[in-house]
C-alpha cells in the first residue's frame, strides 16, 4: 500500500512539475550537453543490446515471481 | 462476494491509474511546446539472436531477430520474432506426468512516433504454444525535460489469453492482464545516472497450470500420497519498484547497479539485486561480469505436502511459487567488427553472453528422490544461459 502511495505521489508530482515547466522553477540543468559525453559513450547504454535484455526477462520471468519494473517496456512473457 | 469486491478494488486503482495518466499526457503536452531542443530517435539496427537455456531437466533454444527502420525523423518501426523449442522433463513433470516437447512463438510490432521530446512507442504482440495464446497491446509515452537531464514515462499495456488443455478438447479458459507503469531517469553527474521504475501489475481469469498437481498425505495409498489438481485465486495484484544507477569509471569503463522491489497479493514478496561491470579491451573488445542474488517467500497457500484432499480452498505446489533464491553469474564478450569488413563500412557486433544460475529452494522436496514422503532432500538445480547474437547498425 505504502508503495502504491509512493507511485501515486511520484507521478502528481512529475506531472506538476511538467506543468510548470520546470524551466519556471529557476534551477538551471547542472550537467551541461556539452558535459554528458561520458553518459553519451556506448559503453553506458543499458540498453545496448535490447533482444538480449528481452531474453534475460524472460528467462527470469518464466522462473521467478517476481514482475515488472523491468525498465525494459515489455509487456509480460505469456508463459504459464 | 470476495472475489466481486477484489475486482472493484483493481479497477478503481486502475481508474485512478488512468486518471493520473491522462493528466501527465496533458501535462506532457503543455510543458514540450515550451522547450526548444529537439530530442531524435534512435538509429536504424537489426539483431539476430540465438539463446539456449539447459537446467532442471528443462532445455530450451531457438532464434530471435528484432529489426528497427526509421520511416522518417519523427516516425520509426520495429518488428520482432522469437522461438522458444521447448524440451521438458522437469522435476515437476517427472513426479506426475511425462516428458514433452513444444513450441512457443512470439511476434510483435511496433511503432514510434517522436513529437518534439515526447516519444510515443506502441506495440501489439501476440505469442503462441499450443495450449496457450497471450494477446497485447502496449502504450509507453516519454518526455525529456529539464534541459534534459531528466526523462519522464508512463506506459500501460493489455493482455487477453486463451489457456487451452492437451487432451481435453472441452478445456478453455481466460484471463486477462493489466500493466500500468512509470518511470523517471535522471542525470545527476557528468558520470552518473539513475533510473526510477515503478509497475503494477492485475491478473483475473484462469491463473493455475492446467496440468499441474498438489500432493496430500494418504495412507489409503501404498504410496503414503495422493495427488489432486491445483486450484488457485481467480485475481492476482502485484507492485514492483526499482533503482538502479549507472556510473562511468574514468578509465572508461561502466559499472551497472540495480535493487527491485516486489510484493503481490499472493503474499509473496521478492527482491534482486544486481550489479555488473563492462570493460573495453583494445577497442575491439568488451568484456562484462555480472552478479544478480534473488529471494522470494513463498505464495499464502503454497505447501510441498498438503495434510490431507481438499485441505483448504486454494492448492499450489509450483516451484516458483514457494521460498527460494537464486544466484546469476555472468560472463559476456562484444567483438566491435572494424567496419572496413562489412559492406558499406557499416558498424557491426557480435556477442556471446553466458549465465550461470544456481535456484535453491527451501520448500520444494524432490519427489524422485525416493525417500519417505515429506522427508525428501530439499530440489535445487543449476541452468546455462547462452545468447550468440550479431547487431548491425544501418
Amino acid at each position: 500500500m505504502y508503495n502504491k502511495q509512493l507511485l501515486i505521489g511520484t507521478l502528481m508530482v512529475m506531472s506538476l512539475l511538467n506543468l510548470s515547466g520546470c524551466s519556471s522553477l529557476n534551477i538551471e540543468p547542472w550537467v551541461k550537453p556539452y558535459e554528458r559525453q561520458n553518459l553519451a559513450d556506448p559503453i553506458m547504454s543499458n540498453n545496448r543490446h535490447p533482444i538480449a535484455n528481452m531474453h534475460i526477462a524472460h528467462v527470469y520471468e518464466a522462473r521467478e515471481s517476481s514482475r515488472g519494473a523491468e525498465g525494459t517496456g515489455g509487456g509480460g512473457c505469456g508463459c504459464n | 462476494m470476495v472475489l466481486k469486491a477484489q475486482v472493484v478494488v483493481v479497477v478503481a486503482v486502475i481508474n485512478m491509474y488512468l486518471s493520473i495518466i491522462l493528466i501527465f499526457i496533458m501535462s506532457l503536452f503543455v510543458a514540450s511546446s515550451a522547450d526548444v531542443q529537439a530530442a531524435v530517435l534512435q538509429g536504424d539496427r537489426i539483431d539476430v539472436l540465438y539463446h539456449s537455456y539447459d537446467g532442471g531437466g528443462m532445455k530450451i533454444d531457438g532464434p530471435a531477430i528484432l529489426l528497427r527502420k526509421k520511416a522518417s525523423e519523427t516516425l520509426a518501426v520495429s518488428a520482432y520474432y522469437y522461438v522458444d523449442s521447448i524440451s521438458s522433463a522437469s522435476v515437476d513433470v517427472m513426479s506426475t506426468a511425462s516428458p514433452y516437447t513444444e513450441k512457443r512463438k512470439e511476434a510483435q510490432l511496433g511503432v514510434e512516433y517522436l513529437h518534439d521530446k515526447t516519444l510515443i512507442d506502441f506495440s501489439i504482440r501476440k505469442s503462441d504454444e499450443n495450449d496457450y495464446l497471450a494477446k497485447s497491446v502496449n502504450l509507453n509515452i516519454s518526455q525529456d525535460t529539464f534541459g534534459d537531464l531528466t526523462n519522464l514515462s508512463l506506459g500501460v499495456a493489455y493482455s487477453d489469453n486463451d489457456v487451452k488443455r492437451n487432451g481435453d478438447e472441452f478445456f478453455s479458459e481466460q484471463s486477462q492482464q493489466y500493466r500500468v507503469r512509470a518511470g523517471i531517469s535522471q542525470i545527476l553527474t557528468r558520470n552518473l545516472s539513475v533510473n526510477l521504475n515503478f509497475e503494477a501489475v492485475a491478473d483475473e481469469g484462469y491463473l493455475n497450470n492446467p496440468y499441474r498437481s498438489v500432493r496430500f498425505v494418504d495412507n489409503s495409498q501404498a504410496s503414503g500420497v495422493g495427488y489432486q489438481g491445483e486450484v488457485y485465486p481467480n485475481t492476482r495484484n502485484s507492485f514492483a519498484s526499482k533503482v538502479s544507477a549507472s556510473y562511468f569509471l574514468p578509465y572508461r569503463a561502466a559499472l551497472f547497479f540495480h535493487y527491485r522491489y516486489f510484493s503481490d497479493s499472493w503474499q509473496i514478496d521478492a527482491s534482486d539485486i544486481e550489479l555488473s561491470y563492462r570493460h573495453p579491451i583494445a577497442n575491439a573488445f568488451e568484456v562484462e561480469f555480472k552478479v544478480r542474488y534473488y529471494q522470494q517467500t513463498q505464495a499464502s497457500f503454497y505447501s510441498d505436502l498438503y495434510p490431507y484432499q481438499d485441505s483448504q480452498n486454494y492448492l499450489a505446489r509450483d516451484k516458483e511459487l514457494s521460498e527460494f533464491n537464486d544466484l546469476t553469474l555472468g560472463l559476456g564478450f562484444t567483438y566491435l567488427v572494424p567496419p572496413k569488413f562489412i559492406y558499406g563500412g557499416l558498424k557491426s557486433e557480435v556477442s556471446l553472453q553466458w549465465d550461470y544460475i544456481q535456484f535453491d529452494y527451501k520448500n520444494f522436496r524432490d519427489p524422485t528422490a525416493g525417500d519417505v514422503v515429506g522427508s525428501e532432500p530439499l530440489y535445487g538445480f543449476s541452468a546455462n544461459v547462452i545468447r550468440l547474437f550479431y547487431s548491425l547498425y544501418f
